[in-house]
């Protein structure tokens, strides 16, 4: 058997590939062949693992190095450092953002800390294209369990005493699903696998899809011996390419192993699975849409009752579960529904993945228990917002769920205090977002994608997210009247009255909440025409105070549009005329003279000093 | 792949246990082979290799081999430390491939350590 001093686990995960892991790869293993440290070291291809931002990555174990945005270039060095002469290469070790010292230990990396991996548990640790990686890590020992000493009601017991909800936005219990279908008589049932995710900013499905396939897998056929189906299909959109590839893969090994399809362990149960590639609509995440499509219709929902646990794929009964929550089946099979419920809440139990984007720090994906608080998982594991910024707020749940801002950062990470709020947990996208995001800027990108993707099939969806999107924009150019705010709130709310599906019954959330918690920026639009964030370029001009200019030249240096004037160490000017409102020079000053105004602003300069002043107070 | 049984996914787990030793901890015994540059000239990379093998042979899964750099004691080299959970690091020095072997079997397998290659017991005190 072959035996290794090292595991260096690679990241090949979309996002690393997409920054270069396959070339570092190939020139990793060239560079250990050319050092003859071939036997000792072995490089493993993993799937996401999580930390993004830094891609490509790679773990080191046992000496749990953790190493960033790899090179072709760096490799000969890395190698030569590390695995030739033993000392860890401090140049592309983690340094966190904010302090400039290299901290070498994953368990000592605030982004990894904090986290408690149950969905993820395999991320960045096997090889997701073999499946003894996955057996060697309890992979198919629940299944096992599941088929040879459990009977339906066992595996529904467990399920539903864990607590575990529908990890796809809805949070419905899953074990009640899977009973409610059970219940249903029939000969032909489906179990099937919901990995459309399609939320701007989510991608954990994606992630669990690629980095641990199986685990996907093995929830299904538990799921199918629960609710006595034999044949299951994973929607999968085709933007997801690699996902489908490992999942294809997966699903070739499980069957050749006697996993997955006829006498499954020669148990006699079978349950044979397929793929199926979604063409990308927003709209086929919703189920009754889900399974239109799988059909070969056009992807559109259908009023419930009746339930799909009754009438589902082609009007049989069939359970529909988010990729999130398949991969926690199996864990709970083995180690009970205590162990389950010792992390999270009463009602909210578990641990939740979260995808983590925006103006943080450390975007990536984080699995942490529920109930913890927003502030833990943007500020200790985010890292904070970036250098001389403020975090206004976050959007949790993408364009279903809404705006919560700074202040009610306290609050526990919970399905039912998350709702309360007006916004949802969803699928987990977390868009945080600082001082520089107009709020009615985001409520007007979520309307237009979900108008974009609203189906057609009932009018107040249709009509409605089109009516609101075209206030927005109005209020945005500002052509906004008094009133317009009122009418949002009102038209908004009779949307999710009378649409049909969860995605019309959504979609207002983002508008609601920022005019919740941030009317003010909406008055200011419409009343001021004053974008305060500087970023609706007709309600915005830039202006340079004089008393706190420098004239150090870096924003006339920057500007696109030779808009700004000004001598070496004198104050500058911006020429409005000229000035096409890019926030270059906001960007580039480092003393915070750049002022922005509202479209009309006639002062000069000098009217400034006052606002200068109070900054500097607050400061 | 054949079609497996319930057996042989415990037997797939175990076959595979020492690479996720690696990865996750839980190993019993670690080895920590100083490979600065007066490790590798003096012969430390004979030493990891027949310890490599060692290992192997004896299919033994909760030990690990770690490389780090020079032990700071030059003269003395090849210098490894062995680390055996909840006791003392013992580091040997003047190492060969024949000495790590009998120290693979002395105090890696059978816990004793083995004095006449030891150099000091305990690690060095740090700030």
């Amino acid at each position: 058997m072959e035996k290794f001093r090292a595991n260096l686990m690679l990241c090949a995960g979309t996002g690393c590939v997409a920054s270069g892991t396959k070339k570092v790869k190939d020139a990793l293993i060239e560079e250990i062949k050319k050092r003859g440290l071939e036997e000792e070291l072995k490089v493993v291809l993993t799937g996401c693992n999580g930390y993004c931002a830094e891609g490509p990555v790679m773990s080191v174990y046992p000496d749990e190095i953790f190493y960033q945005r790899l090179t072709v270039e760096e490799i000969p060095k890395l190698v030569e450092e590390h695995f030739l002469k033993g000392r860890p290469y401090q140049k592309l070790m983690f340094t966190e953002p904010e302090k400039k010292t290299a901290i070498p230990l994953m368990k000592e990396i605030p982004f990894f800390k904090h986290q408690v991996l149950r969905v993820l548990r395999n991320k960045g640790l096997i090889d997701p294209e073999k499946i003894e990686e996955y057996i060697s890590r309890d992979g198919y020992q629940a299944e096992a369990r599941a088929l040879t000493q459990m009977t339906s009601e066992d595996i529904i017991k467990v399920v539903k005493d864990s607590g575990l909800r529908g990890r796809g936005g809805a949070g419905f219990p899953t074990g009640l699903k899977w009973e409610f279908a059970s219940k249903v008589k029939s000969e032909v049932k489906f179990m099937l696998c919901n990995g459309d995710e399609g939320d701007p900013g989510a991608f954990m499905d994606r992630s669990v899809m690629e980095a641990d396939p199986h685990s996907v897998i093995e929830g299904m056929v538990i799921g199918a011996k629960a609710i006595g189906a034999h044949k299951g299909y994973i929607y999968v959109r085709a933007e997801y390419p690699l996902a489908v590839k490992r999942l294809q893969l997966a699903i070739d090994q499980a069957t050749e192993a006697g996993l997955l399809g006829k006498n499954i362990l020669d148990t006699g149960f079978d349950f044979e699975l397929e793929i199926y590639q979604g063409a990308g609509a927003f709209v086929c995440g919703e189920e009754t849409a889900l399974m239109r499509s799988l059909e070969g219709k056009r992807g559109m929902p259908r009023p419930r009752p009746p339930f799909p646990a009754h009438k589902g794929l082609w009007d049989k009964p069939s359970v529909l579960n988010n990729v999130e929550t398949l991969a926690q089946i199996s864990p709970i099979i083995i180690n009970g529904s205590d162990w389950y419920r010792s992390l999270g809440t009463e009602k909210s139990t578990g641990t939740k993945v979260f995808a983590l984007t925006g103006a943080i720090n450390n975007v990536g994906l984080v699995e942490v228990p529920m109930g913890i608080p927003l502030k833990t998982i943007i500020y200790d594991i985010g890292g904070g917002p970036k250098k001389g910024k403020k975090i206004k707020g976050v959007q949790l749940g993408g364009p279903s769920g809404g705006c919560i801002p700074e202040r009610l950062f306290d609050l526990p990470v919970t399905y039912e205090d998350i709702v309360a709020t007006g916004a949802i947990v969803g699928s987990g996208g977390m868009v945080v977002m600082d001082d520089n995001t107009c709020m009615v800027g985001m409520a007007k990108f979520f309307l237009e994608f979900t108008a974009d993707e609203s189906c057609g099939k009932c009018t107040p969806c249709r009509v409605g997210t089109k009516i609101l999107l075209d206030m927005l924009i109005d209020i945005t150019e500002g052509k906004g009247k008094e009133g317009d705010i009122e009418t949002l709130e009102d038209l908004g709310r009779d949307i999710i009255a009378a649409s049909l599906c969860g995605l019309g019954q959504t979609a207002p959330n983002p508008i609601l909440t920022t005019i919740r918690y941030f009317r003010e920026e909406f008055e200011s639009h419409i009343r001021d025409h004053w974008c305060k964030a500087g970023v609706c370029r007709a309600l915005t001009t830039f202006w340079i105070d004089e008393k706190m200019c420098k004239g150090c030249g870096a924003c006339l240096r920057g500007c696109p549009s030779k808009a700004i004037v000004g001598e070496k160490k004198k104050p500058h000017k911006i020429i409005q005329e000229l000035c096409v409102r890019c926030r270059s020079c906001y960007e580039a000053c480092k003393f915070k003279s750049i002022k922005i105004m509202p479209a009309k602003y006639e002062g000069e300069p000098s009217e400034l000093v006052g606002a200068a002043e109070a900054v500097k107070e607050e400061a | 792949m054949p079609r497996l049984t319930i057996e042989d996914l415990q037997k797939i787990k175990e076959k595979h246990k020492s690479d996720f030793t690696l990865r996750e901890g839980g190993y019993r015994a670690k080895v920590t082979v100083h490979m600065g540059t007066c490790g590798i000239a003096a012969g430390a990379r004979a030493v990891m290799t027949a310890l490599m093998d060692e290992i192997s042979k004896a299919n033994v899964t909760d030990v690990i081999v770690t490389t780090s750099g020079c032990a700071g004691l030059c003269a003395r080299e090849p210098l490894a430390t062995v680390e055996i959970m909840n006791r003392p690091p013992v580091k040997y020095c003047d190492l060969s491939d024949e000495k790590i072997k009998e120290i693979f079997k002395e105090h890696i397998l059978g816990g004793n350590p083995v004095e006449k290659y030891a150099l000091v017991v305990g690690s060095e005190t740090t700030y």
